[in-house]
Parts: structure tokens; C-alpha cells; sequence
């Protein structure tokens, strides 16, 4: 079995490997044993705690959004009676062919201080002043939000799409007969019949914003204004090449990403099963 | 659809996709009207096209050596996703056909690395390359990406509906369980191919976090990380960012549309 040997050497060993490192300390390739100094530095690190809290922050507004977007745009697709279908489907869709360098670079341009998105939120009255979207704490996070939301709100939809065409169509009809309205059908019917595709997405989802690193790095410049949108993976990432490399430090911080994982999928699945009871 | 409160959710519903339509498909001509515009012009925010467009190409195909660019580029993702599309199918070969008793609990002991993040591997993969010597080069870039445990289960998935009659027949016939998977397996398998070889490409082609650790001189570099590098100057010239960002989406974007039904299959096969 050549795969599993590959596998081994190139995902088991270093996440081994990693451990190890983790409770190393030293500079550059200069080792020594740490003990869990590591760990204790964690906890005295403002920096890794700006990093952690973006994560999370990012984590809790940007999945929820995007996965009840992806619901209601697969739910209005569904409607076999829609006008122009497949063209709401591929333009929504057409985001996540794109590269995540490209569409990063393009969003920073349409977020510029007299960029296109001030222009045509004052042009509709929504704003007065300019926003400071790149400069702000706020509304950098604002703007990667949007960007992640943007990327992959067509992916998850598609699965949802899948997911939906695969319910049988006669437990709507049976319910329309007997007057459920729409919203009710979608919330009685759709929404419990998708559980484990909703499951699934919001898996793959925690696990993907967990170790967001593209779009800050390019959006925002690597975290700026002040660190406002450092994430973890950035923060590996500094700590690793940017500067003098600490790489037991490293390592640990990203044993902190792999914990959360673990965790969150955890209560994921536990929530899923809990509630089909 | 007699009663006004549908007609009202009805108009809802469009108005919803219409506007939702509109900002998915909105970056995409922005970046068609900014590589026609200076940089000062896109930054103001200038929706119209202007004259800068072969300027920009220019200024784009100067400042890099473009043809070494693209061929590093496309020789990585290609090679990287034959690689991976073998090695995979292999093992999702072997774990379907092979019994043994430790396969399921490797399977599972997989399926739990599929939640490690990339971010914890990258320090100790950069200290192995390190140590072997390949920093900055084609193997070293390559090499991480092809174990892929996701495309794994998904040969594993879709190996679940090969006939093993089909197999057995093979075997029968004498041949060797390498001219069984070359010339029976494979061929019947070809969807799940063609399926995997567009997820396999398109996370190469735009693969940007390990590039940018593994790669250090210019002309190693992939175009995801020299668009990447023309955005991360103090002042980026955004018109010639645009030509390279349209560069960059254009391979993707060819895939996408030619094998749009194969696309969707192939991300659902996931799920199923």
C-alpha cells in the first residue's frame, strides 16, 4: 500500500512530529526541551489572544450567515416553477470557481477608501461619509466576513440543492393539500429531511474558517489595522517564517487549532444526534 | 398563486436571487473593467472601461517572466494531480477490495486526520523538507499534496458501486491484480476520475499557503504567489493586479464551464 505509506510520511509523522515540537523551545534551529513553557506562554501571549478571539469571532458570525443564506437560496432554486433557474444557480455558484488570491485581490480594490463599494452605497443613500473599510478594526472584519461569505456561500448551496432533490415529492404535496404554508413546509419539511447535510457543512465550514488564512493575509495585509483580523493560521505563520523562526512555539499554537477542531466537531455531532431524538 | 401573500413571497423570492445574483457576478466584471484601468482609477472606484488595458498586460508580462510563471504553475497542479488522483485511487482500491482485519480502524483513524489543519503540519513538513534538502523545489511542493485523505474516501466512496463480479471475473482470467486495476478498474471508474481530477486541479492551481512557505526564488514562484506578491507591495498597481487575477481565475473558470454537470456530481459524490 504505497498511499498509506505516503500518507504516513507526509500526515502522520509530522503531525507526530509536531507534538514533539510543541513542547520545544529556542529560536530558529536551536531545540530544547520545554516542558510546558510553551503552553504557559499562551496564556501571557496578548497576541495569541487577539489571534484566538478573531477566530472565533469570524467563526461564530461568518458559518451561521453563510449556511442560512446557502438554505433559503437552495430552497427558492428547488421550485422546479422558477424562472431562470440554472442561471440564479451558475451565477451564485460561479464565486468558489475562483481563485482565493484573485478574488482576495479583487475585493481589496472594490474596498478602497473611494473604492467602488462607497461609491454605490452613497449613491443609495445607505451611508453618508466614506467607510474605512481596510483601515478600521471593524470593519476589516466586516469586509473578510463578507469576502469568506461571498466565496462560499454558492459551495454549500449546492450541496443543500443535492440534498433537496433527493426528498420525495409527494410529502409536499400531501402537506400543500392540507394547507401547510410555504414557510412552514420549508421549516417542518426541508429543514429536518437536510439535518445530516446541514451537519456535514457545518463541519467542513468550522473547519475551514478554524484555519483561515488567505484572505486576511492578502485583504487586510496580514492582520492589519492593529491585528484586528490576525488569525491563528497567520499567526503560525508569523511565528514561523515571518520573523525569527520559533517553531516549538509554532507548534503549539497550532495544537490549539487542531483542539478546537476536535472539540467542535465534537458538539456538532453531538447536537445532531441529540436533536434527532 | 391566487392569494396575495404568495404573489408577495413570490416577488420576494426573485428580488432575494436577483440581488444575490448580482453580488456574486459583480467582483467578476469589476476585475474585467479594472484590468482596463489604471490603478488610480480603480481605487477611485472607476465602473467603466478605460484604455490602460494593454498598458496593464504589458507592465504584467515584464515585471515577471511569465512563461516560466505559467509552466511552473501548470506543471505543478498537473503533476500533483496525477499523482494524487494515482495514489488515491489506489488506496481507495485497496481499502474496498482487500480485506483485512485492521482496515476499518485505519479507515477511521484517516477519517479523523481529515480534521487535522493544514496550519499544524506546515512547520514540521517545511523542517522535513528542510532536512532533505528539496526547499524550493518541484518535489517539495508536490509531495504534501499528494496524500490527500479527502480524495481518498472519495475513491473509497465510489469504489463501493464497482461490481466485483467484474473482479472476480479478472481473476479468473489470470490477471495480475495490477492488470486488474489498470485495465478493468480504472476505465469503469472514469467518471470518478474525471470528477476528482477537477477538485484535485483546482485546489493545486490555487493552492497558496504552501507555495508561498516552500517557494523562495522568483523563478520557482506560481502564479497564485506572484499575483499575491504584486498585491502585497505598499502601493499594488491595481490595473496589472487585475490582468494577473484574471489570469489566475481563467483556467478554473474554463474547467468550470465545460464540465459543469461533472463538477457538481463530483462535489456531491462527496457527501452521498
Amino acid at each position: 500500500m504505497p498511499a498509506l505509506v505516503l500518507l504516513g510520511v507526509f500526515m502522520i509523522y509530522p503531525i507526530l512530529w509536531s507534538l514533539w515540537m510543541s513542547f520545544q523551545v529556542g529560536r530558529g534551529m536551536n531545540f530544547s526541551f520545554g516542558g510546558f513553557a510553551n503552553i504557559l506562554r499562551l496564556t501571557q501571549d496578548p497576541v495569541f489572544i487577539r489571534a484566538l478571539t478573531n477566530t472565533l469571532t469570524f467563526l461564530a458570525i461568518q458559518v451561521p450567515i453563510m449556511l442560512i443564506l446557502a438554505l433559503l437560496f437552495a430552497n427558492a432554486l428547488n421550485d422546479s416553477n422558477l424562472w431562470g433557474r440554472s442561471w440564479f444557480r451558475t451565477a451564485i455558484f460561479l464565486p468558489c470557481v475562483t481563485s482565493l488570491v484573485a478574488y482576495s485581490v479583487v475585493f481589496k480594490s472594490m474596498f478602497a477608501q473611494d473604492g467602488i463599494m462607497n461609491q454605490m452605497l452613497m449613491a443609495i443613500h445607505v451611508i453618508q461619509d466614506p467607510i474605512p473599510w481596510l483601515a478600521d478594526p471593524f470593519w476589516a472584519k466586516v469586509v473578510i466576513i463578507s469576502a469568506i461569505t461571498w466565496r462560499w456561500t454558492g459551495y454549500n448551496m449546492i450541496f443543500y440543492l443535492a440534498a433537496m432533490q433527493n426528498i420525495d415529492r409527494s410529502i409536499y404535496e400531501a402537506a400543500r393539500i392540507d394547507g401547510v404554508p410555504a414557510w412552514a413546509r420549508f421549516w417542518h419539511i426541508t429543514v429536518p429531511m437536510l439535518k445530516p447535510v446541514i451537519l456535514f457543512t457545518t463541519v467542513i465550514s468550522t473547519i475551514g474558517t478554524l484555519q483561515l488564512f488567505d484572505e486576511p493575509n492578502l485583504i487586510t495585509n496580514g492582520g492589519a489595522p492593529s491585528d484586528s483580523t490576525l488569525t491563528l493560521s497567520l499567526y503560525i505563520y508569523n511565528l514561523s517564517f515571518k520573523f525569527m523562526p520559533s517553531f516549538g512555539y509554532a507548534s503549539t499554537v497550532s495544537y490549539v487549532i487542531v483542539v478546537l477542531v476536535g472539540i467542535l466537531t465534537f458538539i456538532q455531532f453531538l447536537a445532531a444526534r441529540d436533536r434527532r431524538a | 398563486m391566487s392569494n396575495p401573500l404568495a404573489l408577495i413571497g413570490r416577488a420576494a423570492t426573485y428580488l432575494l436571487l436577483l440581488l444575490a445574483a448580482f453580488i456574486s457576478v459583480f467582483p467578476f466584471f469589476w476585475m474585467a473593467v479594472g484590468a482596463t484601468n489604471t490603478s488610480a482609477d480603480v481605487i477611485k472606484g472607476k465602473a467603466t472601461p478605460g484604455g490602460a488595458l494593454w498598458s496593464n498586460i504589458v507592465t504584467f508580462f515584464t515585471s515577471v517572466d511569465m512563461p516560466r510563471i505559467l509552466f511552473n504553475s501548470f506543471f505543478i497542479a498537473g503533476v500533483g494531480t496525477a499523482l494524487t488522483l494515482l495514489v488515491s485511487s489506489l488506496a481507495g482500491y485497496g481499502f474496498e477490495m482487500f480485506r483485512s482485519r485492521f482496515r476499518e480502524r485505519i479507515f477511521g483513524g484517516l477519517l479523523l486526520m481529515l480534521s487535522i489543519p493544514f496550519a499544524a503540519l506546515m512547520v514540521p513538513l517545511f523542517i522535513m523538507m528542510a532536512n532533505l534538502k528539496i526547499i524550493n523545489t518541484y518535489q517539495a511542493i508536490i509531495l504534501p499534496t499528494v496524500a490527500s485523505i479527502f480524495i481518498v474516501f472519495y475513491f473509497r466512496q465510489a469504489t463501493k458501486a464497482f461490481p466485483h463480479e467484474l473482479r472476480d471475473a479478472a481473476r479468473i482470467d489470470g490477471l495480475k491484480e495490477w492488470q486488474i486495476f489498470l485495465f478493468v478498474y480504472m476505465p469503469v471508474m472514469r467518471s470518478t476520475y474525471a470528477a476528482a481530477t477537477i477538485i484535485v486541479f483546482m485546489a493545486n492551481w490555487n493552492n497558496y499557503l504552501w507555495p508561498l512557505i516552500v517557494l523562495q526564488t522568483n523563478e520557482m514562484k506560481t502564479l497564485t504567489l506572484v499575483v499575491a506578491g504584486l498585491t502585497s507591495a505598499y502601493t499594488p498597481d491595481f490595473g496589472v493586479v487585475m490582468v494577473g487575477a484574471i489570469f489566475a481565475t481563467l483556467p478554473t473558470l474554463v474547467i468550470f464551464f465545460l464540465l459543469q454537470r461533472r463538477f457538481v456530481e463530483g462535489m456531491l459524490g462527496a457527501v452521498k
